[in-house]
């Protein structure tokens, strides 16, 4: 039942996850940005996304076997350093900044776009 | 929830970073103390920063700064003939600490950068969590 409850909510409950996680990696990169011998870190976020859609549509042959939820372990990468530091340290705080923030407006687009879906299925539950 | 841990990383940072300011503040505030004996004399002090790994999986996220101790500056003190003054030993040297200011400077405003930085991330972050309560109304 919550299978079919996550596929009425649309893709967006999968992709709030990994926006989310995506958003703890960038502002641990932000956090490190002076820390030696930090290697920036990021998720590849279409593959994180095939993996957790792939995993909720699993088919479970057992009443125990418990549903994908959407989230995902594709673990992080390392970023490839465009200026790297003396100490060893990758991070490109403008460049991370401006991923946190895209991150940011991506979460609430998709959040927009859960809200509305949850909004029309209220609606038709009612049926008024 | 990973939303929440951003608070715990950015957190970290922000006491990271206060701290580097403190020791910027007390290499500022020390960088004339002479004294006559180079055992007394005041070294530039540098906290050195650590990442902090959720539980021992070094590949996963990172969990924030720590700051795994205060250590003082190797470079060598500024020795100098000031017979007149009062703390010079009986050769007529003192000794200045290792402080360089215009190092400091660039430390200080680099710290308050990466302050800013975090409390950017903070408040960004907040405001994600706060529209996820709002979801569906």
């Amino acid at each position: 039942m919550s299978t079919k409850l996550n596929e009425l909510l649309g893709p967006q409950i999968h992709t709030l996850g990994i926006r989310g996680r995506r958003a703890k990696i960038l502002a641990g990169n932000i956090a490190n940005a002076d820390t030696p011998r930090y290697l920036a870190r990021d998720v590849d976020f279409e593959a994180a996304v095939r993996s957790a859609v792939g995993r909720s549509t699993m088919s479970g042959t057992d009443a125990r076997h418990m549903s994908g939820n959407g989230l995902t372990n594709a673990s992080p990468a390392y970023r490839i350093p465009t200026q790297p530091a003396v100490d060893g340290n990758t991070v490109d705080v403008h460049a991370e900044k401006g991923r946190f923030t895209e991150n940011a407006i991506a979460y609430q687009i998709d959040l927009n776009f859960a809200s509305s879906r949850i909004r029309k299925l209220i609606h038709a539950f009612r049926g008024d | 929830m990973p939303l929440f841990d951003i608070f715990d990383i950015s957190g970290s940072a922000l006491t990271a970073q206060s701290l580097r300011l403190n020791t910027t503040a007390s290499n500022l505030a020390n960088a004339d103390s002479v004294t006559g004996d180079p055992e007394d004399t005041y070294r530039a002090r540098e906290p050195v920063f650590s990442t902090v790994f959720d539980g021992a999986r070094r590949g996963e996220a990172p969990g924030g700064v720590a700051v795994l101790g205060v250590v003082e500056r190797e470079r060598p003190l500024t020795m100098e003939y000031r017979p007149e003054h009062p703390m010079a030993n009986e050769d007529g040297y003192v000794y200045r600490p290792n402080v360089d200011p215009v190092e400091e400077m660039a430390n200080m405003i680099s710290a308050s950068r990466s302050f800013e930085a975090n409390v950017e991330v903070l408040n960004t972050s907040k405001q994600m969590m706060l529209r996820t309560l709002s979801l569906g109304e």
